[in-house]
């Protein structure tokens, strides 16, 4: 060991940076994780708060506020999964069918850019919609029915539509170029035999195409199943203008941990969330990693 | 004769050999499909970008309109000329990028290339090492006390720098891949038979040779850093230490605070002469503007880094 550590020195030298960035990083935090089994106080810090078994856990678990927002979470992403799969499918399916090369080009260039915008400019982008004074729902389309205006900001009843649609808008470009680039890949020749056999576009869609990328399309929805318990953040700070009248519909796991940590300073209660985040998510990925060796042990993570 | 001729030729491009029996009416069906979900897209964008170039007073009357009453650039001349916050913020988001991007690509080839190499005997402990933190990570509290109660950085500019160094440990595994991949072990070896040491064996051959993988995850690091708000949220409550992305997630929420610093400034306005409406979406804008211009230029590495990273991670 010792003789090989100085043959590699320089080597060695090299992964430290990266190393001890992770340890810090990713590494202590880990270990700091034992903190939702304290009753934390800052003056004494982490080693020397008291231990308190499960009572954060305890705590947490009597709130209303645990059910709602581990509900929110599991359902906004069952809904995300399922609506932008249908989508991205359609869309990328559709994309392939596109004759000219440099229109198909920028039609996926524009379907992709909603990808590239921070959730903080988004926010502004439902604003000019939703916006009670001035929106554009308010302000034009409602006029025009004859509707009377709706505060959108007030109202957590509409949210989950909302979410709903602005994650979709956010991340079907990604997902159908994915898609695309699993149907780019497929062997011409499957097409051809079935134009021969005299199958139609339709036809050699659904009969070639959509079970070509089956397994492309199972590890990409497992990968999302395996953070079902992890929400988008800046979708459910941002673009809900962090509006406290909202929760009931729009709290999920990671802006309650925020919120807990950074608002209110209850450290206990946000880390007891974190960690049962952290445990739960851990489980789901280990589980999801079996399930995706079982269809195509290529694309597992290990 | 026939045979050679057919190896000469050179293949269609695919479009061509795959046959497309679609009918006139499916083809102009799929083209009004593309169109709108392009305009579903683009219209939110333009309407704030229209909104931003709006007279303020046609919007108080009319609301947010695609066709307002009359235009105006009193905007763009407020946030430009009067509010030096803006002006701080995008030097602060500039000099985080730059310096952020380029720290963390070093960081990480220099941590990706070791596990590349096949001579390497810790290799696969490394790696190991590096993946556990894509499968478990301990959360934001304990992630957080470390930054602040352990090192301190609440208020730095480090806060804005150290968090996302190595954003995800997926980039490391993918340079790896690339470097074991696309790197001849012998082209290493004979470097340094000719006396090549470790560290000139990187810098002058590999990493020249890696230039596309370098593009790519240089580009979605760029991206990370140039939009992240988070770090700033959780980290950060002096004013001088905001970004961009910062100043709009703190604008939207209150207008005033793009003036509370400005007052002590000679060109102080107060909020009533702010044309508060307009002035929020030009924010927006100046805020999304560098990434839509300089799109087309890295759009090609984007979807070759998406569609890399999903395959095979």
């Amino acid at each position: 060991m010792p003789r090989t550590f100085v043959k590699h020195r320089s080597l060695w030298i090299m992964v430290l940076p990266g190393l001890l960035y992770l340890l810090v990083n990713n590494y202590l935090p880990m270990f700091g994780t034992i903190i939702a089994f304290k009753d934390f106080n800052y003056s004494k810090g982490l080693w020397q708060s008291s231990w308190v078994g499960f009572k954060n856990f305890e705590f947490l678990f009597e709130t209303r506020d645990a059910y709602v927002i581990t509900r929110n979470t599991l359902l906004y992403n069952v809904v995300f999964i399922v609506f932008n799969l249908v989508l991205a499918l359609m869309v990328a399916l559709l994309l392939n069918e596109i004759r000219k090369r440099y229109l198909q080009s920028i039609y996926q260039s524009i379907i992709l850019l909603p990808y590239l915008i921070s959730f903080s400019i988004v926010g502004y982008l439902v604003y000019s919609f939703l916006s009670m004074e001035y929106g554009f729902i308010n302000t034009v389309v409602l006029q025009k029915l004859g509707l009377p205006p709706i505060s959108w900001y007030m109202e957590a009843k509409y949210w989950p539509y909302i979410l709903v649609l602005v994650n979709a808008w956010k991340y079907i470009g990604y997902s159908s170029i994915i898609y695309l680039a699993a149907i780019a890949g497929i062997n011409n020749e499957y097409y051809e035999a079935a134009r021969i056999d005299g199958a139609n576009r339709l036809k050699q869609m659904t009969k070639i195409t959509l079970p070509l990328i089956r397994p492309v399309i199972i590890v990409m929805t497992l990968l999302l199943v395996g953070r079902i318990f992890y929400a988008d953040f800046g979708l459910f700070y941002q673009v809900t203008m962090n509006t406290g009248i909202l929760l009931p519909t729009t709290n999920v796991i990671d802006t309650y941990v925020y919120r807990a940590l950074i608002q209110t300073g209850d450290v206990g209660m946000s880390s007891a969330a974190g960690l049962f985040q952290s445990v739960v998510g851990f489980i789901l990925v280990l589980s999801v990693n079996q399930l995706v060796r079982k269809f195509d042990k290529e694309n597992a993570l290990f | 004769m026939n045979a050679k001729l057919n190896a000469v030729t050179p293949l269609p491009p695919a479009s061509h050999t795959r046959i497309r029996e679609n009918s006139l009416v499916a083809q102009i069906l799929i083209h009004c499909f593309f169109v709108l979900a392009c305009a579903a897209c683009l219209i939110p964008l333009i309407l704030v970008a229209i909104v931003s170039f709006s007279d303020e007073q046609s919007i108080l009357a009319n609301g947010y309109s695609f066709f307002p009453d009359k235009f105006s650039l009193d905007a763009y001349r407020y946030l430009l000329g009067d509010s030096q916050r803006l002006i701080h913020a995008y030097g602060i988001s500039i000099l985080v990028t730059v310096v952020g991007t380029l720290t963390s690509l070093l960081i990480t080839s220099l941590l990706a290339y070791p596990l590349s190499r096949k001579d390497f005997p810790q290799r696969n402990l490394l790696a190991f090492f590096v993946f556990f933190t894509i499968l478990f990570n301990g959360g934001l509290v304990p992630w957080y006390l470390v930054y602040t109660n352990l090192f301190h950085i609440k208020d730095t500019i480090l806060a804005l720098l150290v968090p996302n160094l190595l954003m995800s440990g997926f980039y490391i595994l993918i340079m790896r891949t690339f470097f074991s991949n696309s790197i001849p072990g012998s082209i290493i070896e004979s470097a340094q038979i000719d006396g090549a040491g470790e560290w000139r064996t990187f810098f002058r051959l590999v990493l020249p040779l890696s230039l596309p993988v370098l593009a790519t995850i240089g580009l979605f690091t760029t991206l990370g850093y140039w939009n992240d708000w988070f770090n700033s949220l959780v980290f950060i409550y002096d004013n001088r230490l905001i970004s961009l992305q910062y100043l709009m997630t703190k604008t939207l929420l209150s207008i005033q605070f793009l003036q509370s610093n400005t007052q002590n400034s000679n060109t102080g306005k107060l909020l009533s002469e702010m044309p508060t409406e307009t002035v929020r979406m030009a924010m927006a804008i100046i805020g999304i503007g560098p990434i839509v211009m300089a799109y087309p230029f890295f759009q090609k590495y984007l979807v070759k880094g998406l569609t890399v990273g999903a395959v095979k991670g």
